[in-house]
């Protein structure tokens, strides 16, 4: 049948007319895609856990928090709006989503206005009927679950709830009983550091891990900025820059390989503008309906309010005028300036607005733990001899030229 | 091989979620089953997209054919073929279902 009514180019004859696809397979359009490709979704900040390293966990019965949250009507209106947009993926997180009592809802909501769920969860809460739900209606994507520890010991060490690992073991076994897809990963933590190999090998008998895990380790500091003392906690938890090295390198063909498409990609100088990443291109709306343009950033500044806002589509609006308008904001701070801005490690270094927001409380201070590790790995790397300094480098490119060139050879 | 019969109506299954992006028409599983992978989704053809278009719970797909014949530059029999082509496809993979079974 020709396609084109009444032309004289007749389509050639063809039996398969579904085409199947992947979402990992891109682009899936020829032209343009759609505004929003995923959106990530902080159902909750409250966690069943009360980890030693989390950046953002409340009680899990804090009723104050638990009252500002959004309703589920607001969700599934926030939902409706990212389908609308051409959305293909939400990313649940959060906190702990599973806490929400709506979750099994919410979720239903989504997958039936089409869109792929990522869900990430300590697994605790995956009930038997909950993993009936998940495998009767699957999320298309591979849960991810993060693992503290494989011992109760190690794992109730970081999690400080007493019960809490054998109730995540048990979720894990209803999603193998049922064979839904998941994936773990790990923060190394000096509880569990040392069983590595161990977490390793038992990752490796899960039939959906098709790569190793992995593993948070640079720990990001409490992104709201709420307790001085959970943050000296957490850095103190930190691996060195030379630890964390040597967990990168561990596997060091694969981290070579890795970091050379990296670098070629995403390694260079970003000059004085702030954004230079993808924060805005999506967004992350937190607990309470304030979309920020990344999972990490929580200045006030550069929230916007999808609830409150007085616009027929909101998440249109932030992504088409209020984001543009953020990501235009330039660095101001001389030390970024004179650091930052020169750097050929950004993009291998991992500063950012979010990063210097929660360490320092603006959007363009050098965070020194950070350049510590970049300047380790790109050292590891070849690109920098001992002593040298990232942003008085002046032939960065040729660097990362040369080893590209190198590795090629 | 599944047997089609022109006189029978055929509907989008509820096991799946029919999307139009930006032009393109993709059809997202919703319930397991549907597709061999976790991530899988699908896309229709212009083909596909103009017959599913028209796959409305009423319309049989001999007046569904019809329908296309006027519209498009082809041979009825040829118009036919793709409709029962489509529909066998999209049934064998559980993305449509006959209206009467509904």
């Amino acid at each position: 049948m020709n396609q084109e009514p009444r032309t004289e180019n007749h389509e050639p004859r063809t039996h398969t007319y579904a085409v199947k696809r992947s979402y990992a397979q891109q682009p899936l359009w020829e032209g343009r895609g759609p505004l929003l490709g995923c959106l990530d979704m902080e159902l909750t900040e409250r966690c069943n856990n009360n980890c030693i390293h989390c950046c953002i966990n409340l009680p899990a019965g804090d009723v104050q928090a638990q009252a500002r949250e959004l309703r589920t009507a607001d969700w599934q209106d926030i939902l409706r709006q990212a389908a609308d947009l051409g959305a293909l993926s939400v990313r649940f997180t959060g906190g702990e989503p599973l806490l929400r009592e709506d979750f099994a809802e919410l979720y239903l909501y989504a997958r039936r206005l089409g869109l792929r769920v990522l869900l990430f969860t300590n697994a605790r809460l995956i009930t038997s009927e909950l993993a009936d739900l998940l495998a009767r209606v699957p999320p298309l994507a591979k849960i991810e679950i993060t693992v503290y520890g494989l011992r109760r010991a190690s794992y109730e060490a970081v999690t400080r709830v007493p019960g809490s690992y054998a109730e995540f073991r048990q979720g894990v076994e209803r999603l193998l009983e049922r064979k839904v897809p998941f994936v773990v990963k790990s923060a190394l933590l000096p509880p569990n550091k040392g069983e590595l190999v161990e977490f390793e090998a038992w990752a490796a008998t899960i039939p959906w891990m098709d790569r190793p895990p992995t593993y948070a380790m640079f720990f990001e500091l409490r992104g709201r900025r709420d307790s001085q003392a959970k943050n000296r906690l957490i850095a103190g938890l930190r691996l060195s820059p030379e630890e964390g090295l040597a967990v990168l390198t561990s596997r060091p063909e694969a981290y070579r390989r890795e970091m050379v498409e990296f670098c070629t990609k995403f390694m260079r100088a970003p000059g004085d503008r702030l954004f230079v990443c993808g924060a805005g291109q999506g967004g992350c709306i937190d607990a309470y309906g304030l979309l920020q343009p990344c999972m990490t950033l929580r200045h006030p500044e550069t929230a916007y309010d999808l609830v409150g806002a007085r616009h027929a589509s909101p998440l249109r609006d932030a992504l088409t005028d209020f984001f543009p308008r953020l990501r235009e904001r330039h660095a101001l701070n001389p030390d970024y300036l004179d650091r930052c801005a020169r750097c050929f490690l950004h993009g291998l270094c991992e500063q950012c607005p979010g990063k210097s927001w929660s360490e320092h409380g603006t959007l363009d201070t050098p965070v020194e733990y950070l350049c510590q590790v970049a300047h380790a790995q790109a050292r590891y790397l070849g690109l920098l001899a001992e002593g040298e300094r990232a942003w008085e480098v002046e032939d960065g490119k040729e660097r990362v030229r040369k080893m590209v060139k190198g590795d090629e050879a | 091989m599944t047997e089609i019969s022109v006189d029978a109506i055929y509907v989008p299954s509820e096991d799946v979620v029919a999307r139009e992006i930006e032009g393109e028409l993709i059809i997202v599983p919703l319930v397991a089953g549907i597709g061999d992978l976790e991530d899988e989704l699908y896309t229709l053809n212009e083909t596909g997209k103009a017959i599913w278009d028209r796959l409305d719970g009423v319309t049989s797909l001999r007046a569904l054919a019809a329908a296309l014949a006027e519209e498009y530059e082809a041979s009825p029999g040829e118009i036919e073929e793709d409709v029962c082509g489509l529909v066998e496809e999209l049934l064998r993979r559980r993305m449509l279902v006959e209206a009467s079974g509904v």
